[in-house]
C-alpha cells in the first residue's frame, strides 16, 4: 500500500470503544434482539462510569453466550450453563472487579439454573443479564424451560405442554437483591437498570424479553424482529411495585416490566468477613499449631516409607 | 493476614490434611469444592486455613461449580484448587476440558475410591487413572501424579501447582482413601526453602498482546482479568488474538499444541523412583499405594532368587514411555498391580510389546493384593 494514503479513521459504532469492531460482522441473525441488548449494556456500563478494564464480562453458550466475544473488556466464553460459577471465582478472588454474567435463558435457567439459585441465595456480588427468548435459539430453537404453554418449538412440535419458568419471580424468591424485567424495546430504562445493577452490590439479577427472530418468530408465526418487537411493545406494561413472583409471561398477555426489588443486603464475601474474622484471630494459637520439631533438612522428610 | 500463618515443622499429619497445608505452602487462596468422601478433609482443613490467609473458600452447590469457579480465580490471578473422588470427578470432566483450552493454571485432587458409579465410598481404588487422562472430550496434554503417603502428598501438591503454573493447565493428583486418610509423619519445610513457581505474566502493553501467541516456549504468557488487557478467551477453537475461529486450519494451530507443550517437555515433568532396577529381570511397575503394598511381595521374591525392581510412577500422566521401552529392552517382562481391573497396564504393554510380555494384576478396590498374587506374576515373568 502507498504509504502516503491517509488512512481515514472512520466511526463504525457509537459504542465502538467497548466493542470489538475487529469482530464485526456478528453471527447474530436480522432482526434479531441481542444487537440492542448489547447496546443497551454498553450504554449502561458508560452510565456507571465504571472504567472498561475493571469489568468483567462472563457468557455461557448459545446465541446470547456470544456476546462476551463482542465486547471489548476481559471477556470469557465459557461453558453451557456455567458461566456463574466463573464469575464466582473471578469476583471473589479479585473483588475491585465488576462482574458481568450475560447469557440464555436455557443457559442461566436449564443446565445452569442451580449455580443461579445458589448464587443469588449467597448473594454473591455479582450481576446477571438474562436474555430470555423463549427458546433454545443456538441449536436451533428446541424447547427451553421458558418456553409459554401452547408454543411451538422444535421439539414441541404439537405445542408445549410443559409450564415454564417465571425467572424474575424465581431470581426474587431465591433471594437476588435487585430484579429487574424489561425487553429489546425498552433501552434506556434497560440501560439504567444495568448501570443501577454495575454499581450496587449483591446478586443482581436482570431479565431482558428478546425477539429470536429467526427459531421463536417463525416457529410461533410471529413475523420479523420488528413485528415481534412492536408486539412486546405493546403488551408491556411497567410496574415497579408488581410482586416479581406474580407476574408470569405466556403468550397473549401482559408482559409486566420494571424493577421489582432493590434492596440492601450484605453480600456473600461480607458476611465472610464479619462472621469469620474475629473468630479465626481468637481461634487460632498459632504456637500450638506450628510443630515444636523443627527439623532443618527437607532431606529428612523423604525417610524410606514403604 | 495473620503472622505465621504457614505450618512449619515435623507433624504427626493426615494425608488430605498434608495436601492442603502442601496447597497453601504453594500459594493456593482459593478453593471451591463439594463435600465427599474419601476428600472432603481437604476441604474442611481449606475451610479453616484460608480464612487465616485471607484467602477464599466456597463451598458449592456441586463439583460443577467448584471446578468452574477454580478457572474463574485463576483468571484473576489466584492459585486455585479443588478436590473430590470418582462421582465427583465424572461431573468436572467437561470444565476440565475448558480448562484444557482455555489454558488455565489451577489443581485438581482425587481421592480415588472403589468405583464405578457411587462404588465404595470409604474404602480405596486406584479407578480413575485413564478416566484422568481421557476424560474430557478431546486431546488434550495432561499431568497426574501420584503420591504414595502424606509427606509426598504434601510435596506433590506443590509440584501441582508448579506445574500448572508453568505449562498453563489443570493438573491433577491422583491419590486413593488409603493415602488420603492415612496419619503419618509430615514434614513441613520453612516457606523460604520450597521452590514455588509462579505464571509468566505477560510483559506487552494492552494493544500489542496477544494472549495465545506463543513465542519461545509453548506456553503463551498470561494476563489476568482487571489489568487492562482487555482480552478475550473462550472453549471455542481460538486464534493467537483468542476470537474464534472455526476453520480446520485453526484446528490445527490450536489443538496439537495443548498436547505438544505436555509431551516436548515431558522430561522436565516425569518424576519416577527405581529400585534395584538396573540389573532386574522382572520390574514391578507400580504407583500410590499399591508400589507401597507390593513392597514384601517383592522381597519375598527376591529371596526366592528372582532378580526384581520396583520402579513406582510418581507422574503418570505424561506416561513415562522412553523408561519402559529402555527397560523393555533389558528385562524379561513387567508385572503391574493395580487398584482397578487393568488400567496403567495398557500403557505399559503399549510401550513393551515389541520385545517383553507383561503381567497384569487386577484387584478391583476395596481390598489389597494378596502377596502370593504378586509373587506368582513375578516367577511366571523370570521363569516363562
Ligand atoms: C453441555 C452442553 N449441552 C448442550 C449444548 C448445546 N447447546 C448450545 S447452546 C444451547 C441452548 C442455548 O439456549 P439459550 O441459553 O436459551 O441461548 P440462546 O441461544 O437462546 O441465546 C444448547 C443446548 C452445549 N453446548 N453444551
Ligand atoms: S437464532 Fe434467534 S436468538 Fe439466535 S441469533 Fe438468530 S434471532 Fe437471535
Ligand atoms: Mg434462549
Amino acid at each position: 500500500m502507498n504509504k502516503n494514503i491517509q488512512v481515514k479513521k472512520e466511526i463504525y459504532h457509537p459504542m465502538e470503544d467497548i466493542l470489538r469492531m475487529d469482530r464485526m460482522p456478528h453471527i447474530w441473525c436480522p432482526g434479531c434482539g441481542l444487537g440492542s441488548d448489547v447496546v443497551a449494556f454498553a450504554q449502561g456500563i458508560k452510565k456507571a462510569n465504571i472504567p472498561f478494564d475493571k469489568v468483567v464480562i462472563v457468557s455461557g453458550i448459545g446465541c446470547t453466550g456470544r456476546v462476551a466475544g463482542y465486547l471489548r473488556l476481559d471477556s470469557y466464553h465459557t461453558t453451557h450453563g456455567r458461566a456463574i460459577p466463573f464469575a464466582t471465582g473471578l469476583k471473589l478472588a479479585n473483588r475491585e472487579l465488576t462482574v458481568v454474567v450475560f447469557s440464555g435463558d436455557g443457559d442461566l435457567f436449564a443446565i445452569g439454573g442451580n449455580h443461579l439459585i445458589h448464587a443469588a441465595r449467597r448473594n454473591v456480588d455479582i450481576n446477571v443479564i438474562c436474555v430470555n427468548n423463549f427458546i433454545y435459539g443456538m441449536t436451533g430453537g428446541q424447547n427451553a424451560p421458558t418456553t409459554p404453554l401452547g408454543a411451538y418449538s422444535s421439539t414441541a412440535p404439537y405445542g408445549n405442554f410443559e409450564p415454564p419458568f417465571n425467572l424474575v419471580g424465581l431470581a426474587a424468591a431465591s433471594g437476588a437483591t435487585y430484579v429487574a424485567r424489561w425487553t429489546s424495546i425498552h433501552i434506556r430504562r434497560l440501560a439504567d437498570s444495568i448501570a443501577t445493577a454495575a454499581k450496587k452490590k449483591g446478586f443482581c439479577f436482570i431479565e431482558i424479553v428478546t425477539p429470536c427472530a429467526t427459531v421463536f418468530a417463525r416457529k410461533n408465526k410471529g413475523g420479523t424482529g420488528l413485528d415481534l418487537l412492536s408486539e412486546f411493545k405493546n403488551r408491556s406494561v411497567i410496574n415497579h411495585s408488581a410482586d416479581p413472583t406474580k407476574i408470569p409471561l405466556d403468550m397473549e398477555g401482559e408482559i409486566v416490566c420494571g424493577e421489582f426489588v432493590n434492596e440492601e443486603k450484605p453480600t456473600f464475601w461480607e458476611n465472610v468477613k464479619e462472621g469469620i474474622r474475629e473468630k479465626v484471630e481468637k481461634k487460632v494459637d498459632w504456637e500450638k499449631m506450628q510443630s515444636k520439631r523443627k527439623r532443618k533438612l527437607y532431606a529428612e522428610s523423604s525417610d524410606d516409607l514403604s | 493476614m495473620l503472622k505465621k500463618s504457614k505450618l512449619h515443622g515435623e507433624f504427626f499429619m493426615q494425608g488430605d490434611i498434608a495436601c492442603a497445608e502442601g496447597a497453601i505452602a504453594a500459594g493456593c487462596r482459593f478453593f471451591g469444592g463439594y463435600p465427599i468422601t474419601p476428600a472432603s478433609e481437604i476441604a474442611e482443613r481449606m475451610s479453616y486455613r484460608l480464612p487465616m490467609l485471607d484467602g477464599v473458600f466456597v463451598q458449592f452447590e456441586d463439583e460443577i461449580a467448584s471446578i468452574t469457579s477454580i478457572l474463574g480465580a485463576s483468571w484473576a490471578g489466584m492459585k486455585s484448587m479443588t478436590a473430590t473422588s470418582g462421582p465427583g470427578w465424572s461431573l468436572m470432566n467437561e470444565n476440565i476440558g475448558l480448562g484444557m483450552m482455555m489454558e488455565t493454571p489451577c489443581v485438581l485432587i482425587n481421592v480415588q475410591r472403589g468405583s464405578p458409579s457411587t462404588g465404595l465410598p470409604t474404602s480405596w481404588g486406584q479407578s480413575d487413572m485413564m478416566q484422568a487422562k481421557w476424560g474430557s472430550h478431546g486431546d488434550y496434554g495432561s499431568i497426574s501424579l501420584c503420591p504414595k503417603s502424606p509427606q509426598e502428598f504434601f510435596d506433590l501438591t506443590i509440584v501441582a501447582f508448579n506445574y500448572s503454573e508453568k505449562y498453563r493447565l489443570p493438573v491433577f493428583i491422583l491419590t486413593d482413601a488409603i493415602v488420603g486418610h492415612m496419619t503419618e509423619k509430615v514434614i513441613i519445610p520453612p516457606v523460604d526453602e520450597l521452590e514455588i513457581i509462579e505464571r509468566k505474566y505477560t510483559t506487552k502493553k494492552p494493544g500489542e498482546y496477544l494472549p495465545y501467541k506463543v513465542e519461545k516456549d509453548m506456553v503463551p504468557d498470561f494476563a489476568k482479568a482487571g489489568d487492562g488487557y482487555r482480552y478475550h478467551t473462550t472453549g471455542l477453537t481460538h486464534d493467537e488474538r483468542g476470537y474464534p475461529v472455526m476453520t480446520e486450519e485453526c484446528q490445527w494451530k490450536c489443538v496439537p499444541r495443548l498436547v505438544e507443550k505436555i509431551t516436548k517437555n515431558a522430561d522436565n515433568i516425569i518424576l519416577l523412583e527405581e529400585r534395584d532396577v538396573e540389573d532386574a529381570d522382572v520390574v514391578v511397575v507400580a504407583y500410590g499405594i499399591t508400589a507401597r503394598t507390593v513392597v514384601p511381595a517383592i522381597e519375598a521374591a527376591k529371596k526366592k532368587g528372582i532378580k526384581v525392581g520396583l520402579l513406582r510412577l510418581i507422574t503418570v500422566w505424561p506416561f513415562p514411555e522412553k523408561r519402559i521401552k529402555e527397560l523393555a529392552q533389558k528385562v524379561k517382562g513387567f508385572v503391574v498391580p493395580e487398584l482397578n481391573l487393568g488400567q496403567i497396564v495398557l500403557e505399559v504393554e503399549r510401550c513393551s510389546a515389541k520385545y517383553v510380555t507383561t503381567k497384569s494384576i487386577t484387584h478391583p478396590g476395596g481390598g489389597i493384593h494378596k502377596i502370593e498374587n504378586i509373587v506368582k506374576a513375578i516367577e511366571k515373568v523370570a521363569y516363562e
